[in-house]
């Protein structure tokens, strides 16, 4: 077990290499940079002297290879530079930024698992009567609401007409975060009570379910004993899924809300071409793919030994 | 016991076919509407008229006018052209893209096959949106951009499915008997694999609209897709936001048009699928 773990965290070395030096190169490509972003936004006209001298600063003169090799180096040491816009350093801010992201992530999935769960069972139990097909309607409406508009519908409803909540988050606390848990929790819901209904209805169709009810086995057993048990592998698959890009931040939902978190600080880095910062989030992204990935497959594992840890398996 | 459950079967059969023809009918009003916006507008939609900003709802502006006075619902409809046309665009080109890809890699198997498929290992397991707001971010703005963004992050989901495809189909005999019997791979390829694979492609792609038209609404709300003045539904959001304690249908009258547009194609691609795949009905 302890080989397979540390196995896996060595593959985020060629990812990270992999993925950063990607992100890098599609920075170049774009031809422009932060001194330019920096400039033109203030609007003032500057010398090209200053412009090739705040350069030289920041390194951006050098060619890209170069460029991309001492970032590493200095990834290496434990050094991932400062923001070329805020000229703060990178880890510092990041890290600063990733608690609002872990609370509304976690928020958002509690919310989500307490809503969708026993919804989708329901759903399934009442099989094609009045309930399901309810149920089944609101989900079909929470799948066709983009997210921001849900966010904004709940921002005029509970913050501008009943004045509930504060209509922009002021801090990262339960409070303020209520909204955009709420706004990622109905899209999410939405989408897990349809899963949940499906795999339920699939698994309660298995001939092991008419087994057990000719044998008399109480209908509550059959579900909450076997129906159940081997339908989280299906939802628990899912929820890995939406973690991981919860965690990478959720850009709009936080530039709605103003949630300080990593997916505002990316958009803003990757406006103003910050690019330690924008290789900080890349780096963050990678580190998500694995864990969620590996957390995945010890639960697999944990729900039904059947499923072996490979050590080979990607 | 028997007896009822066909009974049921056939009435659900009936109703997959009714459902096709209302659904198909108002996915292609939409896009008609799309096609013909300029002539559907009751008002010029970029003609600003200060003496009747934001006025509220009424029967000459039903969804009211904007902070320019400009009308909404004339600015809604023509922003379907955006919306609505590029989203068909970008889910479009995201099939051919993929299905080309799936299908080389299906066919030739080997190197190409297993580099490809790890790409597509990386585009699946990051999330869409950032990685899209990365590419955009990269690019500029402008929808050309935001599509291109969208399609660089969605080709791998049809790559695997063609791919699969395709593999089931390179072993069948049918095949084996037109490679024996001399046809070129491209001949093969297109006469003989695509129109078998290309159903559950084109099922997945009527499924993906929705989901693509939010994507893009969303890459434009983050100032990413589309620019002002240019009315498409996101952007027409994101500028209305700050505006929203005066003027909410400014910002509600797009949300409106995108969500019934999505649920239509939503509507449309579930009943595809059924009538595709019966056994999925009602799941």
């Amino acid at each position: 077990m302890r080989k397979y773990v540390l196995h896996r965290f060595l593959q985020l070395i060629p990812i990270i290499i992999g993925i950063t030096f990607l992100a890098f190169a599609m920075m170049r490509l774009a031809g422009s940079d932060a001194i330019t972003e920096k400039y033109t936004n203030t609007g003032a006209a500057v010398s090209q002297e200053v412009i090739d001298e705040a350069r030289a600063e920041l390194g951006l003169d050098q060619p890209f290879l170069v460029q991309y090799v001492n970032w590493l180096g200095g990834l290496v040491q434990g050094d991932m530079g400062v923001s070329y816009i805020s000229g703060r350093d990178v880890f510092k801010t990041f890290i600063s930024k990733l608690p609002a992201t872990l609370l509304l992530t976690f928020l958002s999935i509690l919310m989500t698992v307490v809503i969708s769960i026993p919804l989708g069972i329901v759903a399934a139990l009442h099989h094609d009567r009045l309930t399901d097909y309810i149920l089944r309607f609101l989900s079909f409406i929470g799948n066709s609401l983009p997210n921001f508009f849900v966010g904004l519908l709940l921002m005029e409803l509970l913050a501008i007409r009943m004045g509930w909540l504060p209509v922009i988050s002021r801090g990262v606390n339960l409070r303020s975060a209520m909204m955009p848990t709420l706004t990622l929790a109905i899209a999410m819901s939405a989408k897990y009570m349809r899963q949940v209904r499906a795999t339920v209805l699939e698994e309660m169709n298995k001939e092991y379910v008419l087994g057990g009810k000719a044998r008399g086995v109480r209908n509550s057993v059959i579900l909450w004993k076997s129906v159940l048990k081997s339908s989280m592998l299906t939802i628990i698959t899912l929820l890995a899924l939406s973690i991981g890009s919860l965690l990478g931040g959720t850009a709009i939902i936080e530039s709605i809300f103003m949630w300080d978190g990593v997916g505002k600080l990316a958009v803003d880095a990757i406006t103003m071409r910050d690019y330690p910062l924008i290789q900080a989030y890349v780096v963050w992204m990678a580190i998500i793919y694995v864990l969620v990935n590996l957390a995945t497959d010890i639960l697999y594992h944990a729900l039904d030994p059947r499923i072996r840890l490979g050590v080979t398996e990607g | 016991m028997n007896e009822p459950t066909v009974r049921i079967q056939k009435v659900k059969k009936d109703t997959v076919k009714i459902r096709l023809i209302i659904f198909g009918a108002l996915a292609v009003a939409l896009m008609l509407c799309s096609i013909f916006a300029e002539h559907l507008c009751p008002y010029d939609p970029y003609l600003q008229d200060l003496s009747n900003a934001k006025a509220a709802p009424s029967a000459a502006h039903i969804f009211g006018t904007d902070a320019y006075g400009r009308d909404m619902l004339s600015r809604v409809i023509i922003g379907s052209r955006s919306s609505i046309y590029s989203t068909l665009l970008l889910v479009a080109v995201i099939t051919v893209i993929g299905t080309a890809v799936g299908v080389v890699c299906g066919w030739n198997g080997k190197r190409i096959d297993t580099v490809l498929m790890r790409i597509s290992d990386v585009f699946l397991a990051f999330p869409g949106l950032v990685f899209a707001l990365a590419v955009a971010g990269v690019l500029g703005g402008g929808i050309q951009n935001a599509i291109i963004a969208l399609v660089a992050i969605s080709w791998p989901k049809y790559a695997r499915i063609a791919r699969s495809q395709t593999l089931a189909q390179k072993e069948t005999p049918y095949i084996k008997a037109a490679k024996l019997s001399g046809s070129s791979t491209g001949k093969i390829l297109v006469k003989h694999i695509l129109p078998n694979i290309i159903g559950p492609i084109l099922v997945t792609s009527m499924l993906d609209i929705g989901t693509m038209m939010m994507e893009l609404a969303g890459l434009s709300f983050l100032g990413l897709g589309a620019k002002p003045p240019m009315a498409e539904w996101g952007s027409m959001m994101s500028d209305a936001r700050s505006l929203l304690k005066t003027v909410p249908w400014v910002t509600f009258a797009p949300g409106l048009a995108i969500f019934v547009s999505v649920m239509i194609f939503n509507l449309l691609g579930d009943t595809i699928r059924d009538y595709a795949d019966p056994r999925s009905r009602g799941r």
